[in-house]
């Protein structure tokens, strides 16, 4: 059975998940390779308030790992809204 | 009870529990629990891949890694956490929604090549040899320690254990088994952890305890450690010393590796839904992420108790837990200035080093250095072994079904029974466990780094050919052979060179742009994607019903039944 539905459909489905992935791959890249590495120097002069953290040896360390898991549930989150919106969405108990 | 005995209480009683959750598991699907799709719940399927991620690597290594490179080890942090976003955006709903087996099966489809298939099992062997070799390593450490014999005659054992369980103990419900895997692992890791950051931090919480104050002091404890380091000749532990671009390349070429493992893809394929897919990647990354982020608390704890028990003490003073260790070899102490005492210094310090500590065994002396009661040690020891077995069942896996699914019975000898097949499973992973064994005894680098060296080789030969495969309906076969040969090639003759042919020339200056060979999977990912497009684009699209198949998985609708290897 094929996905039948109108191929306008499917294509603006592709596209408006793209632009989803693009954002959320834009975050990824900044809390990581940016604030962790590239940057790490610059936000190291910055404590967090209250504790003994340098900044950027705190997103290299922990803050990253805590907005990766934070994106794929947005993904998923966001994804699902998506399926439903353009007629794609799975039938049957997840 | 001693620690040994303790040992053997707690670890025994966790092989009892896998042993006993396999044979229920088992009598599960006799009753046909995975018909009409039903596959695996996402968060018993995220805890399942958490524990088959979790290897000796995270479990064992990782954080005494850290706790000797510091900042710098961030990039295990960063890398192996950061590859799961990819994984769930860029690949697991759409190779769920393709609906096979493995991932050779994926790229012999996609490309409409057996010649594609055969290369993509090549890699998938590589990679999950280089991986399991790693995994030795770690129980010949576990096995060593507390039977209190050379590492060697642990891998042994080791290798013993892994092969009854995996190939003799049935690999149906191995996904269960793993869950229970998960629970005592993570219990080994955090209990030592609230322990010792209630001790030195006096917060329940690790992950907020490292960036405390020591109880009654007022200095944090970031900030004395940095000074210890700076008195003893090391660089600063915030800072660390690696060049930015080889921080760059090494997270990357782990992150992209993470989302390229084949034993990590295939447990996408046994969830409901595709919309499953993707929640279960984040449930796994969440129970990931409870270990990972309280590896770098251990780590500063563990070095500053290092430091402050051994640094400048008399060698005949130092506690039952350094001559402990000393006796299996992983800890060395030499008396270069004949005073007694250690001195345990680095680079920039006026003294010559008389400590070498291998850096696998923090995670397990840790608990010891701060005094904790003997139980937890036989806890962190089973927590290790949980770790290292449930990963080694996952990768043993791939490799015995690259052999007889993806090889014999896909490729060259369609014609081949049942037991044929089964045969060939059991006996390629016999083989399979043969080889890493001896890799283990032998290993080019501490278990996290041989382990980086396979991330390395899944980033460029698998990462760049399923992401093209998914995302441009253009990328064709001889894209994709020329593709994974070529990252292949590089990437395995250049940590082959300079880990093996000529370990003395292993330093920044011979390496190309000063990218060390854990981050040279990063280049050739680049050079994988690069070789793919110019090939694609000079030779004939795919045909029309590939490029069906490509439209047809990137739209939810429509998925099969969920999928599980049997064996």
């Amino acid at each position: 059975m094929s996905q039948g539905s109108d191929p306008r459909g499917a294509s603006g489905y592709w596209r408006a998940h793209l632009r989803l992935l693009a954002g959320l791959l834009c975050v990824w890249f900044a809390v990581s390779f940016g604030a962790g590495i590239l940057f790490v120097e610059a936000l190291n002069r910055v404590r967090i308030p209250g504790t003994g953290f340098p900044l950027g040896f705190w997103f290299a360390q922990q803050g990253s790992i805590c907005v990766f898991v934070a994106l794929i549930f947005v993904y998923a989150w966001r994804m699902r809204r998506l399926d439903a919106r353009f007629g794609v969405a799975e039938n049957g108990p997840s | 009870m001693n620690v040994q005995a303790w040992t053997f209480a707690i670890v025994g009683l966790s092989f009892a529990l896998y042993i006993g959750v396999a044979i229920w598991a088992r009598a599960r699907s006799t009753l046909e629990f995975y018909v009409a799709g039903e596959g695996v719940s996402p968060v018993a399927n995220g805890l399942a891949t958490a524990a088959d991620w979790m290897s000796a690597a995270s479990f064992l290594s990782m954080a005494g890694l850290i706790s000797f490179l510091g900042y710098d080890g961030s990039v295990y942090l960063m890398g192996w956490t950061g590859g799961y976003v990819l994984l769930a955006l860029l690949l697991a709903p759409y190779l769920r929604k393709f609906g096979k087996y493995t991932v050779p099966d994926f790229v012999g489809d996609r490309y409409y090549s057996q010649l594609a298939r055969i290369v993509a099992v090549v890699c998938a062997i590589f990679v999950s040899f280089t991986y399991v070799a790693g995994q030795m390593r770690g129980v010949g450490i576990v096995f060593s320690r507390f039977l209190e014999v050379e590492i060697h005659f642990g891998v042994l054992i080791g290798m013993g254990l892994v092969f009854f369980y995996a190939v003799l103990g049935g690999m149906k419900g191995i996904t269960y088994t793993q869950v229970a895997q998960y629970c005592v692992l993570i219990t080994a890791y955090l209990v030592p952890a609230i322990f010792i950051s209630l001790l030195m931090a006096g917060s329940a919480v690790p992950q907020l305890g490292f960036g405390g104050a020591g109880p009654g002091s007022g200095d944090y404890l970031l900030d004395r450690l940095d000074g210890l380091h700076a008195e003893l000749g090391f660089a600063a532990y915030t800072s660390g010393s690696k060049a930015t671009l080889d921080l760059f390349a090494i997270t990357a070429a782990l992150m992209l590796g993470t989302a390229g493992l084949p034993h990590v893809i295939i447990r996408f394929f046994t969830v409901p839904r595709v919309r499953d897919a993707r929640s279960s990647a984040g449930w796994a990354l969440l129970f990931i992420a409870i270990l990972y982020t309280t590896a770098p608390a251990i780590a500063v704890f563990a070095r500053t108790n290092l430091l402050e028990t051994v640094s400048e003490r008399p060698h005949a003073e130092l506690p039952a837990w350094f001559r402990s260790w000393e006796r299996t070899g992983l800890i060395e102490y030499r008396d270069h200035n004949g005073d007694g005492r250690v001195q345990y210094v680095g680079a920039a310090s006026p003294h010559r080093n008389e400590l070498e500590i291998d850096r696998d065994i923090m995670v397990l002396a840790n608990p010891e250095i701060a005094g904790l009661p003997a139980w937890v040690v036989g806890l962190v020891a089973a927590g290790g072994l949980a770790a290292a077995l449930s990963t080694a069942a996952g990768l043993l896996l791939v490799v015995s079904s690259a052999v007889s699914h993806d090889l014999l019975k896909r490729a060259i000898h369609p014609g081949i029974s049942e037991r044929g097949e089964l045969f060939a499973a059991r006996a390629s992973a016999a083989l399979a466990v043969v080889v890493a064994g001896y890799l283990g005894i032998d290993p080019p680098g501490f278990v996290a780094e041989v382990v980086a060296f396979a991330f390395g080789l899944a980033a460029s030969s698998f990462f760049p050919v399923l992401v093209l495969g998914i995302f441009w309906k253009r990328m064709n076969r001889e894209g994709a052979i020329a593709g994974m040969l070529s990252g292949l090639a590089f990437s395995s003759s250049y940590i082959v060179y300079f880990k093996f042919v000529n370990p003395a020339a292993n330093l920044p200056e011979h390496w190309l742009f000063g990218i060390s060979p854990e981050g040279i999977g990063a280049v050739g990912m680049l050079l994988n994607t690069g070789v793919s497009l110019l090939v694609a684009a000079l030779t004939p699209p795919p045909p029309p019903e590939v490029q069906r198949l490509v439209d047809e998985i990137r739209l939810p609708r429509g998925a099969g039944p969920a999928h599980e290897i049997r064996a």
